[in-house]
């Protein structure tokens, strides 16, 4: 206990000594909160269309018009062919063409049926294919209000025929704003990223310089340094998650909607499961460049694979079993839970339950590991 | 020596790995108070030596008790028992001279009120008041080496291990850190010393050679240059360190 | 020039003596590659739905076993209160609840149309949105299914074309961004990192006092880690055409040339950083944790570029990664030649030349 009161003493005195470090262990992840955010955005607009149009008629005019105006579209181009139009995918100005064949509106009255071209850069991920999504939309709000179609359906709403009516309605999100669902999970991540691999980097420094033998040398117990590492590492990450919370609050407008002690007690748990994570990656790289890449290695996996900005649930299933196996997965799940649901204890225990697997496996293992003596 | 009590024991004391035997049955014992000097060139296996000793390291086979504690289970016994100064690291170097003296008096058990009245002792001792609250990185080498010794004897162990404490120090300072052991000998603490200086070796009770892993000498330095039909104990280690076969740690 | 060549080896003797560093460097990657191209997809798929049918007439059933039939949905079945909505979107498990009202099918026939309420757990946007589209297209097409004369007589199709991506490749998507990004990461911070810590160990002392140009030091210092980033660059592009099946369509010359020329920004940058910091940490606090989260973002291959407010779209033209993004695509996947990158190559030409500059100046006034 004794040694552990002198550990911390030190451990404190050298961080704050560290101005540099200090600032940016704090700033760095604060400055990006405040800035990443803003640059997360899926909804789609503006899309850029190139469109063929080989009938010049009344009807494919009043086509091009209503997707014109429809605030989806840019149309940047109307080419005479689908080669020229083809040009503007390759340099990168637009994102979908339209064919509308010659003859159109002769042939759509004629024989009931006409299939327009629409050619989508897939390169372009989903921006693209929500483009051909939104244009199919319109050409369907087209076609049913055609006059020739108008007619129609006059006619079979006289007979018994029925038309399911959808209403949807949003839930904890009416204005689908990205932010929140988003927000939430950057500071997750760099939570993350300061909590598990600042301890990393500084025990295995410990290492490559030399210390961590002056240390070993003494009668100062395993389990004392390990504490006397991870206290002065958890206050921080707890610091910063605080600070965090307020610019979320301050320049997002993001409150929780569940209870905000629930919301820290989660947040401690995740810490040592984090610290553990560190630790255990100190015991097994000898110098600051292994333990780099090692962390390299998993935040990637986390960033990506953790349903920060993907969907885990859409991942094939042994995908969705590594995933299973971070604990930010589960981590971002119940800060999205509280935060935008306001889910409760109880909500919230299975997850809750696998980072405290976690915090006890991974300390477990990282001070087994530990050693001493060689 | 006045008393014959024997605070090291070692007793064929082998460390291998693999095939290569990095410390191959070393026997000899170090009495309480000697200044023990542990000698051998680059890759002789001193180091891995000193650090088995020390409790950093398990023997392979073998065994020696250090402070009457075994090296193979009771190397937390050992630790309470010994100071340890290396020449790679000593001191945290962002910390003042007080914190460093603070923090290691402390977990060696020195209670915080001994602590206080001692330290501004030893910093007067070493000339060091002006220097007292900055930072040991700002030191100068010969400094920090006086330091480094005077916090790893500051709990009064029963012996202190010194690896090569007087690298890249000059001459003067070099002196006056030997005076420094003396006087810590002169208390009653075992100093088991390892260096490359050979006329520190002269400085020594009794002095080991290690060649290859093996114990080739173990003697005064005057019994080894006669021994050896040499003046000079660079001369004595000349001679043993040629036949060596490995170079290199 | 012999004299640099002797300079070069003795580095790579360095790079290569740490099996085990060499180990993480090049198995890092690779595994990440292999887990992204066959884990990462921006379809949703999948969708926890709870189905709470207060009617369990003939239509209602049909149409679920529609919604099951889809690879979309794992259906759930349980009839509940509206009051119970709350409670099973607070417990997370459930992302999308379909309602159909009692009496459904008879209020369809006698009264001609009926309602059917979709609420989705709105957290995530993308998510509810793709459900809500899914759902409707589903609901839409059993209408015109059941009910045929409820189509219409003149009928508008769409043909649709995927240029690029004919097979639907989901990692094409993602495989080009992540590839920018692990060889700008990499290669920055390898870079960075080991110059600083020769600097630390107090080597680089030794370095400068040798016969050489200071420059030519640096130079040395950097050709290890070119020649390792291309080789890294090689194993990630057999990887992305035999495993994960993503031709190159272009020329393989100029998709060389530009990764050469891309990598050599990195370093540059790497050059940088390392001439601005002593300490290790610092330097992989910056080349890590700085610049880890901004060039996954402003690369733009998770979230469009075009999204952003026009503030980061300027921040992101000063990330290298985001042209070399672009030229990947480009020549990778459109196979496309030179003149449509000409603008891209010139700007990262641009920026390894600033980079450099930067840095040598940086560099010359430290020996001063």
């Amino acid at each position: 206990m004794r040694n552990l009161r002198f550990l911390l003493q030190k451990e404190f005195r050298q961080i704050f000594r560290d101005k540099i470090i200090l600032a940016m262990m704090l700033g760095v992840p604060i400055i990006q909160l405040i800035i990443i955010p803003w640059a997360m955005n899926l909804n789609i607009k503006n899309i850029n269309l190139s469109v063929v149009d080989n009938d010049h008629s009344t009807y494919s005019q009043q086509l091009i018009t209503e997707i014109g105006s429809s605030g989806y579209f840019r149309i940047i181009s109307a080419d005479q062919s689908y080669r020229q139009a083809l040009e503007h995918i390759e340099n990168g100005s637009s994102d979908l063409i339209m064919e509308l064949p010659d003859g159109f509106e002769r042939n759509l009255i004629k024989e009931g049926r006409q299939t327009i071209g629409i050619s989508v850069d897939a390169i372009n991920g989903s921006r693209a294919s929500i483009g051909r999504a939104y244009l199919g939309s319109v050409i369907n709000d087209f076609n049913a209000n055609l006059k020739i179609n108008q007619v129609n359906l006059a006619d079979t709403l006289t007979k018994t025929q029925g038309f399911i009516e959808i209403t949807y309605s949003n839930w904890f999100n009416p204005h689908a704003e990205y932010k929140y669902f988003f927000v939430p999970g950057v500071l997750v991540l760099l939570l993350t990223m300061i909590g598990g691999f600042m301890t990393a980097l500084n025990i295995v420094r410990e290492k490559e310089v030399g210390t961590i033998e002056q240390i070993n040398v003494t009668p100062i117990k395993k389990w004392e340094f390990i504490l006397g590492k991870l206290i002065p590492f958890w206050i921080i990450g707890m610091i910063l998650f605080s600070i965090g919370l307020c610019v979320i609050w301050g320049v997002y407008g993001i409150t929780s909607t569940g209870s905000l002690p629930l919301l820290y007690v989660v947040a401690g748990i995740y810490m040592i499961a984090l610290l553990g994570f560190g630790l255990l990656i100190s015991t097994y790289c000898d110098n600051q460049i292994q333990a780099m890449f090692v962390a390299f290695f998993f935040i990637l996996i986390f960033i990506l694979m953790s349903g920060l900005f993907t969907s885990v649930q859409s991942m094939p299933p042994w995908a969705q079993y590594i995933s299973e196996f971070t604990p930010v997965e589960h981590f971002i799940k119940i800060v999205r839970m509280i935060v935008l649901k306001g889910s409760g204890f109880y909500d919230v225990l299975t997850e809750l339950g696998y980072i405290s697997i976690f915090a006890i496996v991974l300390n477990g293992w990282a001070i087994w590991n530990y050693k001493k003596t060689s | 020596m006045a008393m014959e009590e024997k605070v090291i024991v070692c007793k064929e004391l082998t460390k291998r790995f693999g095939d290569f035997y990095a410390v191959d049955k070393i026997s000899f014992d170090v009495s309480k108070g000697e200044i023990f000097g542990f000698l051998g060139a680059n890759g002789a296996g001193k180091t891995t030596a000193m650090r088995i000793l020390c409790g950093l390291s398990y023997p392979s086979s073998g065994d020696a008790l250090v402070a009457g504690f075994s090296v193979r289970n009771q190397q937390e016994s050992i630790k309470k028992n010994i100071g340890y100064m290396s020449q790679r690291f000593s001191l945290y170097e962002n910390l003042s001279i007080l914190e460093n003296i603070e923090f290691f008096g402390g977990v060696y058990g020195v209670s915080r009120k001994e602590i206080k009245d001692r330290s501004y002792k030893l910093v007067g001792e070493l000339g060091l008041q002006k220097e007292a609250k900055k930072m040991v990185g700002s030191l100068p080498l010969g400094w920090k080496q006086k330091l480094a010794f005077s916090v790893s004897i500051f709990h009064h162990p029963k012996i202190v291990f010194l690896d090569e404490p007087t690298g890249g120090v000059d001459p003067v300072t070099r002196r006056q850190f030997w005076d420094m052991i003396y006087d810590a000998s002169a208390s009653g603490i075992t100093i088991f010393v390892t260096t490359h200086y050979m006329d520190e070796a002269e400085y020594c009770n009794r002095i080991s050679v290690m060649v290859d892993g093996k114990m080739e000498a173990l003697d005064t330095p005057g019994n080894l240059k006669t021994k050896y039909g040499s003046d000079s104990m660079e001369d004595v280690f000349y001679k043993l360190a040629r036949a060596a076969k490995r170079t290199g740690d | 020039m012999k004299q640099l060549l002797v300079f070069v080896k003795k580095e790579f003797k360095q790079v290569f003596r740490d099996p085990r560093t060499l180990l993480i460097m090049f198995g890092l990657p690779i595994a990440q590659i292999v887990l992204f191209g066959f884990a990462l997809t921006s379809e949703v798929k999948n969708i926890d739905i709870l189905i709470s049918d207060h009617s369990k007439d003939v239509v209602t059933t049909e149409i679920v076993s529609k919604i099951k039939a889809t690879n979309y949905f794992i259906v759930h079945e349980k009839t509940m209160g509206d009051q119970e909505i709350e409670k099973t979107f607070k417990g997370g498990k459930i992302q999308c609840i379909l309602i159909f009202p009692d009496g459904f099918n008879n209020e369809l026939i006698h009264q001609g149309k009926s309602e059917v309420q979709i609420i989705a757990d709105g957290t995530d946007p993308n998510t509810a949105k793709t459900m809500i589209n899914y759902l409707t297209t589903i609901l839409n097409e059993y209408q015109l299914q059941k009910f045929p004369s409820s189509a219409l007589r003149y009928q508008i199709r769409t043909e649709p074309r995927m240029l690029f991506n004919e097979e639907d490749n989901g990692s094409m998507n993602y495989i080009p961004g992540v590839m920018a990004l692990i060889l700008m990461l990499v290669c920055t911070a390898l870079t960075s990192v080991s110059i600083v810590k020769e600097k630390e160990l107090g080597t680089m002392e030794i370095l400068l006092v040798s016969p050489f140009r200071p420059v030519m030091v640096l130079v040395a210092k950097a050709v290890p880690y070119f020649i390792l980033s291309l080789v890294n660059f090689t194993i990630i592009l057999l990887l992305s055409v035999f495993l994960l099946h993503i031709d190159v369509r272009g020329s393989l010359l100029l998709l060389y040339a530009e990764s050469a020329l891309f990598i050599l920004t990195c370093l540059s940058l790497g050059l940088l950083i390392s001439n601005s910091t002593n300490a290790q940490q610092t330097a992989l606090l910056i080349s890590m944790m700085g610049m880890m989260l901004p060039t996954i973002i402003f690369t733009g291959f998770i979230f469009p570029l075009e999204n952003m407010p026009w503030i980061l779209r300027t921040v992101s033209n000063i990330v290298p990664s985001k042209w070399y993004f672009i030229i990947v695509k480009a020549v990778m996947l459109k196979g496309l030649g030179f003149r449509f990158v000409w603008k891209e190559t010139l700007i990262l030409i641009f920026m390894t030349v600033v980079l450099l500059s930067v840095a040598l100046k940086k560099f010359k006034i430290r020996l001063q």
